[in-house]
């Protein structure tokens, strides 16, 4: 593996970054619509790869932690009447405190373990939703008023229902966690997690500390996940029990792998490639997920370490 | 960072960069092209143009093909009588998965991609909810046949319309004198544990306790429970009316299992058709259902004193009077909801028409002569039957069935009044702007 001069890597990742900015300004307005919940998305994909990415753990309850932003966020604007930020931070609270907790007892097991024990525990969240239907809405959900969706920054009332006061902001969420994704894969810290991905008892005979390391890790990446859930309440307005289901806790994992594992972008690539399969295919047939999984086929065929995975092995090799 | 040691390389097949690269960009132009030369061609189209929410696919499938067939006949009804306005109308299908985050990109794709006059026909309730906010910030009137009780409640937005079927809250609320008179009592309730039974939770105790019954017992069954033998135990012995509202594929289970745990010796049983939509009632293990009495918004079996309308309204829509569809008896219909898309496009085409209706640009103007609608009368455009309809929470209110289960065939023995089924508006949607 080649690494890359940190100018490159900052300069690839400003440029993306740029393009999606500059992206604003052409799309059309349902493509500039869509690409804004991408990004969105796409934050949760991250958040996810940086554990199935880098630590190589992988977990099939990321849903709960989407979820409790989504409902952190929600709940305190629907019941408690909190403005966006501060609504917007009680959403990261509740994620990373759910992950400090699952993250303490699902790490007591590795492999096919970890996978059966997260997703027992997304579906306890899940029941928990739908059990305190009053406060939640249930399987129906809620939906977060209009009014009460606008950041107010000095003097100045930004509506989050305005396409480009959305779009911004999903590029703000998105640029942030992009950037401290990239900071934290190329720093010391990082390694270590690559390190025990590849092989934990040779890390830990070096003298780290693995537990604690992939606690942090499985934090971080359950408070990403839990940004992307918060904003995602904040800027579409509605919170629902749906996106704590088991689907959506494979939906990233999905993301990830058709984008790339352990690359930075990866994230990014998977959503946008996947959203856009579904959009186009679902307009010329009801069986658009057999495309879906053909497509998904193909491209374990032909990339098999996804779209950008792949061409960081072939061609690319300094890619982050 | 790269791995080193394959940890996500799924496969080993060798490729090389030519083949890739051609895969990659056959792929991408086959994807990609095809739909936006679609989308170019359907932004120059000139008819009235209704998106229809369908779900195609998800839990609620059997629903939404149903709701599609219902919707291409009074389309094509309202087109053979001159359109809308002397305009046609176009209907462009967008598939929600019968999912909410999907549901919510489909309405804003029929708002800046397709640009249609109004979005229509949504049923399941999380996917209205989670709709409501994107139809409420793009401004795009949005009609739904859902039934639930979300639009009436004044919790969604001032875009949002249920002009076509009675909710929930209503249907319930109209039940209650039936059930006292001529069933029981004493009712005891069985509901899935979800937003679907609570309605029938907290509305049937007030309505009954006003027509002097009670409900002494209630029992929520989880919704992945899959066996509910150890439920019935909890059924008090003096049980008049077992009110039952299961949904989905376990509802075969719980009426057999039911069957069994009663025998001959069986209370009352009053139920919800939703339960039993799409499936025969004469499939296997149904039979302990005879006897048995439904709430039908409008009957799935051709009915002695069927109006004209009704009888017209069924030939138009393909059913035959089992209420399957004419030439498959196993194909069975959906016939308590889907007179409702029928009845909610002539609601559409009547308020356009008041409007006098453009474009786009007429949409505020749409929503208030939609608001400013007050009665429907029974006839070709709404051969369920006569409804009020109240503007201020969007909500119409119609006549209901009570139909028992005799011969194997659903017979309507009672229909409600309008009257039946009214409640004091909970909020106002005329005071929000436009």
């Amino acid at each position: 593996m080649k690494e890359a001069s940190p100018a490159k890597a900052y300069a690839l990742h400003l440029g993306v970054i740029a393009l999606l900015f500059a992206l604003s300004f052409v799309l059309p307005e349902y493509h500039h619509g869509l690409l804004a919940r991408i990004m969105v998305l796409a934050v949760f994909a991250m958040g996810y790869n940086m554990l199935f990415g880098y630590v190589g753990l992988l977990s099939l309850g990321h849903a709960m932690f989407f979820s409790a932003g989504l409902y952190g966020a929600g709940l305190a604007v629907i019941h408690l009447g909190w403005s966006v930020p501060a609504a917007f931070t009680a959403g990261l609270a509740c994620g990373a405190l759910l992950a400090l907790v699952i993250g303490l007892l699902a790490l007591r097991t590795t492999g096919v373990a970890f996978m059966i024990v997260t997703m027992m525990f997304a579906q306890v969240f899940y029941l928990i939703i739908l059990y305190f239907a009053s406060w939640t809405g249930g399987d129906q959900g809620l939906v977060v008023p209009q009014s009460a969706r606008v950041l107010v920054v000095g003097s100045t009332s930004l509506g989050l229902t305005e396409p480009t006061v959305r779009y911004m902001s999903a590029l703000a969420l998105f640029s942030i966690v992009l950037l401290v994704t990239l900071v934290i894969v190329r720093s010391r810290y990082g390694r270590v997690l690559v390190a025990i991905r590849e092989n934990e008892e040779r890390t830990k005979m070096l003298g780290y500390d693995t537990l604690s390391n992939k606690l942090v890790a499985v934090v971080v990446s359950g408070t990403i996940c839990a940004a992307s859930g918060a904003a995602y309440a904040l800027l579409f307005g509605y919170v629902g029990s749906t996106f704590a289901s088991v689907q959506y806790s494979i939906l990233p994992l999905l993301w990830v792998l058709l984008g790339g594992a352990a690359t930075t972008l990866g994230p990014l690539i998977g959503t946008l490639f996947m959203y856009y399969v579904v959009d186009i295919t679902s307009g010329y047939t009801s069986a658009y997920l057999l495309i879906v999984g053909i497509a998904l086929i193909l491209l374990v065929l032909f990339f098999p370490k996804g779209i950008l995975g792949t061409i960081r092995q072939r061609w690319l090799g300094w890619l982050p | 960072m790269t791995d080193k040691n394959g940890f996500f390389d799924l496969s080993k097949t060798g490729l090389t960069r030519r083949t890739a690269l051609k895969g990659l960009a056959a792929g991408a132009g086959l994807a990609v092209a095809p739909g936006f030369v679609r989308y170019s061609q359907a932004q120059s189209s000139a008819p009235i143009k209704i998106g229809f929410q369908s779900h195609r696919t998800g839990i609620g499938a059997a629903y939404g093909r149903w709701y599609e067939k219902t919707t291409a006949a009074a389309v094509k009804a309202i087109n053979d009588a001159g359109g809308i306005n002397g305009r046609p109308v176009e209907v462009i299908i967008e598939d929600d998965g019968t999912d909410p985050g999907r549901g919510a990109e489909v309405v804003g794709k029929f708002a800046t991609q397709h640009k249609t006059d109004i979005v229509y026909g949504t049923l399941f309730s999380h996917v209205v909810i989670g709709s409501a906010p994107a139809a409420g910030e793009a401004k795009m009137p949005y009609f739904v046949v859902s039934e639930g009780h979300h639009v009436a409640s004044t919790k969604l937005n001032r875009y949002v319309f249920q002009p076509g079927i009675t909710d929930v809250k209503s249907q319930i609320q109209a039940m209650a004198p039936w059930i006292a008179a001529n069933a029981g009592k004493k009712v005891t309730q069985i509901f899935p544990d979800f937003a679907f039974g609570y309605d029938h939770r907290d509305y049937l105790p007030p309505a009954l306790k006003a027509q002097g019954a009670e409900v002494i017992a209630q029992i929520a069954i989880p919704p992945t429970e899959s066996s509910f033998t150890k439920y019935f135990p909890q059924i008090p012995a003096e049980t008049e009316v077992i009110y039952h509202v299961m949904v989905g594929p376990a509802v075969l289970t719980f009426v057999k299992e039911l069957g069994e745990f009663y025998g001959s010796n069986r209370p009352q049983l009053f139920g919800f058709i939703d339960s039993l939509e799409a499936t025969d009632i004469n499939s296997p293990g149904l039979e302990f259902l005879d006897g048995s009495h439904f709430w039908e918004g409008s009957p799935r079996y051709a009915q002695p004193d069927d109006s004209a309308a009704q009888k017209a309204y069924r030939a138009a829509v393909g059913i035959d009077d089992n209420g399957a569809a004419v030439g498959d008896p196993k194909d069975v219909s959906t016939a308590a909801h889907m007179f409702g898309c029928w009845e909610t496009l002539y609601v559409v085409k009547k308020a356009m028409e008041d409007a006098g209706y453009k474009g786009p640009e007429d949409r505020a103007k749409l929503v208030e002569a939609t608001e400013a609608l007050t009665e429907f009368a029974e006839g070709p455009e709404h051969p369920q039957g006569p409804k009020t309809f109240n503007g201020k929470i969007h909500q119409c209110f119609g006549i209901q069935n009570i139909s028992k289960v005799e011969g194997g065939r659903l017979n309507v023995v009672h229909k409600t009044k309008i009257e039946d089924g009214l409640y004091e508006p909970e909020g106002d949607y005329t005071t929000q702007p436009l």
